[in-house]
Formats: structure tokens, sequence, C-alpha cells
């Protein structure tokens, strides 16, 4: 199922957040979990050989909800990559100003607190 | 009133940004600015006392002969009056404590500003009833803490603020895939009509509901997601410290789940169970982490997550008085939570320090301080006449109602270790001689002053909530109602 | 990292063609704004476009460069003026049409699928536009011009950190 090649974005994602040791590693993986749930968000709202959710002046507004692809997935989708926006730039800001005072972008050297 | 439930948003948005844009010019702006509008929030919030109401946003009826209904209502109901008093109070004494503790920092404009935005991410999650609104709000608290908890710059507050914020966005991203499943089932993202169109889930159902319990979990911090939260809430400033374990692990974390749980998911067994587990193991790993710290801010982090799991512990068990327990330690534990915080951002302010070993004799020099955290203490560990023995006695009365009394000698045991642990805290820092090195501490300045004896004296006024009887308190019962549906005339 | 050195910017060939293209590319995102209610695009979508243009001048041509065009100050004040247009025009529509955010923007059946149709969401549209393009040239300007000096003794390359274990 095409479902699952979503999934499969979203876990590589989280592995990367898991795994990596470079704060901006972290960061990219983050972006690529959000990109595979906007796209699962999408996916959700798909229909079938389904028409774009634009209405265009002559179209008849019965047929164009019968036949065309859900749109309330795709404005959540505008609003999601919004917000992830806020939170990468956010986090890259965090990711340089980590640098200034550690030193390094190594997550493993930065364990002042502890406990 | 009604009309009125949008400036909930409103204000605090329209505040937050003329904020940057009028500092620049008057210096004194971003205090005047930010604590008239907490004030008026707090005064609006108030108002909304066994109000109730619906309002549709842009005037869209969800009637409108369509099948799904449009548009995004925004209701109040009992809890969300409830959720929102604690949040404009909390936020109203933080505002004021801020004034003179953030000249340290640089550009008070900018920290209203976030503070201003985070609270009105927070009203926004407790009155939205439109399943998306609610993870918008969210995520605009959630990105103003994590910019808060980094408002110093310094090495422990960039590196909290990074965990913080990686784990509460992985967190967001749980929830995000939890409400895309849920639209998928349900085919509407509204609360109420979600809940009636629940039937025949399967497999995404159970998932969705794995995942909202895990990522509302993490933003809760209910044990095993609670890793952030000791690191992010020590290394933010005072006020934001109060306001992120006093209102937003709430409005974010237990709110929700209890809204999940009660009014969308319907109470299942299987549901409460996981709750009160949660609860369960949150309030004992809490309290045992919390013996071996030094640091005071650290301690009582520590100490939010035990708290926090009394409080799930409460709505896990799902009848009236559990729930009614619940609520009330969730009010009571923002007011004394976050005067525990203010006491030791004012102590930090006069001695520079937050070690306890390196504290001692404070009574002397800063007798407002003292008492107040005095108060504090008593209130957290549970003892008559303060507000925290009374939420804490029906959560265990509740425990043995419901025929668990495991339950409750295991809240009792954790009250008695909170209680050791406040000990120490007290002894430590206020009771014993001072040491050379703090013989100059004078007293916080008057601002501080003023917000931590408004929320001592919450504390006494609090208890006497449950002067309508043990099992419908003043204020928690219509919030227990919009639940439950108990208590019919409420 | 050692300070950075004074940016030139890039070669002739991207700085001339960024002196043809800057005013078409910033003219494109005003019209995906302004005809949001429309077609694709919107608030969002047209304001990236915006601050792609100004920083499309930023690499071209130098920091300097950039900043005369769009001041720092300019565009943090420009960026909370678009929030509040957005926030007066929700709630005009609550004054005006009793509701937040109602549209109380009426242009009758003639005029629908034509530029002033939609009512009042053109208008939010344009505030929001405003408010990210200012925004997002803000976060690349200040992000970019952070000249890291790590502290003392511990400055060194990119560390051995990069490399996974």
């Amino acid at each position: 199922m095409i479902y699952a090649l979503c999934l499969i974005l979203i876990v590589i994602g989280l592995y990367a957040v898991v795994t990596k040791k470079n704060v901006v590693k972290i960061v990219i993986g983050l972006a690529i979990a959000e990109y595979g749930i906007n796209l699962l968000l999408i996916l959700i709202g798909y229909r079938k050989d389904g028409w774009a959710p634009i209405v265009s002046p002559d179209m008849d507004p019965a047929a164009f909800a019968a036949s065309s692809v859900d749109p309330i997935p795709q404005a959540l989708v505008l609003t999601s990559i919004v917000i992830s926006l806020g939170v990468l730039a956010l986090m890259v800001a965090l990711c340089i100003r980590l640098y200034e005072r550690y030193g390094t972008f190594d997550v493993t050297e930065m364990r002042r607190l502890r406990g | 009133m009604e009309n009125a439930i949008p400036l909930f948003v409103a204000i605090p948005l329209g505040t937050a940004f003329l904020i940057p844009m009028i500092a620049r010019k008057l210096k004194w702006a971003p205090d005047l600015l930010g604590n008239a509008a907490m004030l008026g929030l707090c005064a609006m919030a108030f108002a909304t006392v066994g109000q109730t109401g619906i309002y549709h946003m842009g005037g869209w009826s969800t009637l409108g002969g369509f099948k799904t209904p449009l548009g995004i209502d925004l209701r109040l109901d009992g809890l969300s009056s409830l959720m929102l008093m604690a949040v404009n109070l909390i936020g109203l004494a933080a505002a004021l404590f801020s004034v003179d503790y953030m000249k340290r920092y640089t550009d008070k404009g900018r920290y209203y500003s976030l503070f201003l935005l985070m609270v009105a991410g927070m009203n926004g999650v407790v009155l939205t009833g439109d399943l998306f609104n609610l993870f918008v709000f969210m995520e605009v608290a959630a990105i103003s803490s994590y910019a808060l908890v980094a408002f110093g710059c310094e090495h422990d507050e960039l590196e909290a603020s990074f965990k913080y914020a990686v784990l509460g966005s992985v967190a967001s991203a749980f929830i995000l895939i939890g409400i895309a499943l849920l639209y998928g089932i349900t085919g509407t993202l509204n609360m109420a009509h979600a809940a009636g169109n629940l039937a025949g889930g399967g497999l995404p159902l159970l998932l969705a509901t794995g995942l909202f319990m895990c990522g509302f979990g993490l933003k809760a911090a209910l044990v095993p997601f609670h890793a952030w939260l000791p690191d992010a809430h020590p290394s933010a400033p005072a006020p934001v410290s109060a306001m992120l374990s006093g209102v937003v692990i709430k409005a974010l974390g237990v709110y929700v789940i209890a809204r999940l749980v009660f009014n969308i998911f319907g109470p299942a067994h299987e549901l409460l169970t996981i709750v009160r587990w949660l609860g369960v193991v949150s309030m004992i790993v809490g309290v045992f982490l919390a013996i071996g710290q030094w640091d005071m801010k650290r301690l009582f982090a520590y100490h939010s997550i035990s708290q926090i799991g009394y409080v799930a512990l409460g709505l896990g068990l799902g009848t009236p008085l559990g729930i009614a327990g619940g609520l009330f330690h969730m009010v009571n534990h923002s007011v004394f939570k976050s005067l525990l915080f203010l006491n030791a951002g004012a102590v930090e302010h006069a001695s520079g320090t937050r070690d306890l070993k390196r504290l001692g004799g404070l009574n002397k020099g800063m007798p407002v301080t003292a008492n107040t955290s005095l108060v504090a203490s008593m209130s957290i560990a549970g003892i008559p006449p303060f507000n925290g023995f009374w939420s804490k006695l029906l959560i265990v009365l509740a425990c043995i109602e419901a025929g668990r009394p495991w339950l409750a000698l295991a809240a009792v045991l954790v009250s008695l270790m909170t209680l050791a642990s406040f000990l120490k805290v007290q002894r430590y820092a206020f009771f014993e001689s001072a040491r050379a090195a703090l013989s100059q501490v004078r007293e916080a300045p008057l601002l501080m002053r003023s917000a931590m004896l408004l929320l001592a004296a919450l504390c006494l006024i609090m208890s006497l909530l449950v002067v309508t009887g043990l099992e419908s308190p003043l204020l928690i019962a219509p919030a227990v109602q919009a639940l439950s549906g108990v208590f019919g005339s409420s | 990292m050692s300070e950075l050195p004074a940016n030139e910017g890039m070669s002739l060939i991207v700085q001339t063609v960024t002196r043809w293209l800057k005013a078409f590319i910033l003219l494109f995102g005003v019209y995906i704004v302004i005809y949001g209610h429309l077609t694709p695009g919107g608030g969002f979508a047209g304001g990236v476009i915006v601050a792609c243009s100004f920083i499309l001048l930023t690499l071209a041509y130098g920091q300097r460069r950039g900043l005369k065009a769009v001041s720092r100050g300019v565009a943090g004040e420009m960026d909370s003026v678009g929030a509040l247009i957005f926030l007066a025009v929700a709630l005009a529509g609550m004054i005006a049409g009793g509701a937040f955010f109602a549209n109380f923007i009426e242009t009758g059946e003639a005029a629908r699928f034509t530029l002033p149709s939609a009512g009042l969401i053109p208008l939010s549209n344009i505030g929001i536009g405003l408010k990210v393009g200012m925004s997002l040239f803000l976060v690349f300007t200040v992000l970019s011009a952070m000249h890291v000096a790590v502290s003392g003794s511990r400055r060194r390359m990119i560390s051995r950190g990069e490399d996974d274990r």
C-alpha cells in the first residue's frame, strides 16, 4: 500500500533523530519526518481519479463535491508546513548558538545537565 | 459573553505583535502592555464562571444543511472555564514577577511578546472544539516555550531548549499522525462530531489512540516521556519556569488527555487503565528521582512530574470523585508549583545561586519569600489547611471508593516522601544560619513580592472551594460535569 | 570558525541575472498573494516568494546591499504590521459582521471568480503575505549574519561528531 511508503519516510526521519550525534543531522531528520507526515495527510484525502480541488466558473458544485479530492487535508498540510518552518528556523538558530557556546555540534559533548 | 470568547486569543496575540513595534520608542511599554493584557485576560476569565457557550468562527453554523460540520468552533464549558482561570491567573502572577526579574536579561520586548504568544496558544487550546485547531494552538504555545527556555542563551539553557524542542517536535509529529488517522476514520475534525463517528475504527483507531497517548503524555511529562522536563524547567528564567510547570504541562498535556479520554474516545476501561498506570508510575518515579537533588529548581521540576502523576491517577479512576480530585489537584498544583518556582527565582535574584548546599538562613533576610515558600511547601506536601491537603484527600478517598486500596497507599506514601523532600528544601535554604556570603541578601522588589503573596493567598483561599461538599467543590463541579456528564444541575 | 570575510556576493553572471529578475520575482510573489482566493497559493506561498526575491538579492550582491533594500528595523516593523493587519481584518469581521472573522464584504453573484470576490480573504492574504515575506527575510538575515565566535579555547573545526559512530 502506498501508505507504507509514507510510514517508511517517517521512520527514516525518526531514526535519524534517535541515532545521529550531529545536532544538525537531528534537525534534518526531524524535517524528513515532517515531510513524511505531510505526505500521509495528503494521501488520506486522496480519491482515485479525483479532480484537483479548484472550482472553476463553469463547474457544478454537486459534481465538484462528488468527484474532487478532499480539500481539507490540503489545508491542514499548508498549516503544518508553516508550523514546521517555524520550528526548523528556531532549531537552526539554537544549533548556531550551541556551536558558539560548546564549540562543537556533537550532542554527546553537551552534557552539562545531568542527574 | 459568547461574543467575547475569541478575545481570549485575540487580545494576547494582538498585544504580542504590538509590543515589538512600540518597544523601540518607549522603554516602559512592554511591561505596561504585557501586564495590562494579562490583567484584562484574568478579569475576563473570572467572568466566564458558570457560563457555557459555543462560538462559531466566521459565523458559520454547523447546521447549514451540510452533512459534516463546516468551520471551527470555540467551546466554553466548565472545564474550559477552570483552565482559563488557571492559565490567566498564573500568567498574571508570572508577568508581575517578570517586571523586575527580567531586568538582568536583554530585550524585554521580545520576552513579553513570546510570553503573550504562549498565553494565547494555551487559551486557544482550552477553548477550541476542533482537533486541528488544537494542534495549531498547541504548536504556537510550544514554540514560544522553546524560545523562552533558551532566552538567556547560556550553556545549559541552550542545551535544555534543544532537547525540549526535539522531543516536543517528535511528540507533535506523533499527534499530527494521530489527527490524520482520526480524520481518516471519522471524516471530520470537529471534536463533538468525531466523538459520535468512531464506530468501526479497528486498527487505525487503536494506532491513533496509542499515538495520542504518547504525544500528549510527552507534553504532560508523564513517565516514561518525562526526560525533557528536568532540564527545561530549571534552565528557563523563573517566571517562565513557573508558567511551564504551572500551566503549560497542564493545558497542553493533561487537559487534552482528559478531553480525549472522556469526551472523544469515551472512558473505556483499557484507556482509563493506561492513564491510571501512567499516573502511578509518574508519581513514584518522580518523587524518588527528586530526593537526591540539590538544585532547588531541578528538585521542583521532578516534583512536578510526581504531582502530575497524582492528577493522572485521579483522572484515570474514572469515578466522579476521582475526576474531581484530579482536576482540583491540577489547579492546586498550578498555584503552589508556580509559587515555588517564583520563590526560587527570588532566591536566585537575591543570592545568585540555586544550589541548596550553598544557601542557608534566608529566613531573616527575605521574610516574604521564606513565608510564602513555607506556605507552598506545606501545600504540596498535603498539610491542612492548605489546598494541597484537600485535593490529595479527594484522590485518596476516590482510590478507596473505586476499590483500589493499594493505589491509595501509594499516594499517601508518595505524599510523605514529598514532605521529606520539602523539609529538606526549607531547612537548607531558609532555616539554618546564614553564611557569610549571604548576609547581605535583601528581600525581593515590590512587584515580585506581590506576585508571590497573591499566589500564597490563593493557596489558602482555594481550600475554601470544598465548602460546598467534598464531592462537588465549588468551581470543579462544572468541570467534572463537562467531562463525565454527572452532576446534572451544576 | 574564523571571522567571515566581507562578502562581495557571487559572480558577474549571477549578479546581472539577479538585477534583471528581482523585480519580476517580487511581482510574481505579490501576484500569488493577491490572487490567493482564485488560484493555488495565497498568503504563505506568496510571502515565501517575496522573501526569496530579497534573499536572492542578498546572496548575489552581499549582505550590505540586501540590508539596504530592506533593513532589519524595517523588516521587523513590517512583520508586526502584517500580523496586525490580519488581526484587524478579523476584528473588523467581529464588529461589522457579528462574528470573529465573519466575511462581511458582500460582492454578490455577478462578481464571482473575479478579483474582488471572496470578501475578507484577499485582505487577510495580504496581511499574511507581508508578514511571512518580511519574517523569512529577517530569519535569513539574522541567521547568516551571526559571526560565530567560539568562546576562548574551544575553537576548532566542525568536530569529530560529524561522522556517525
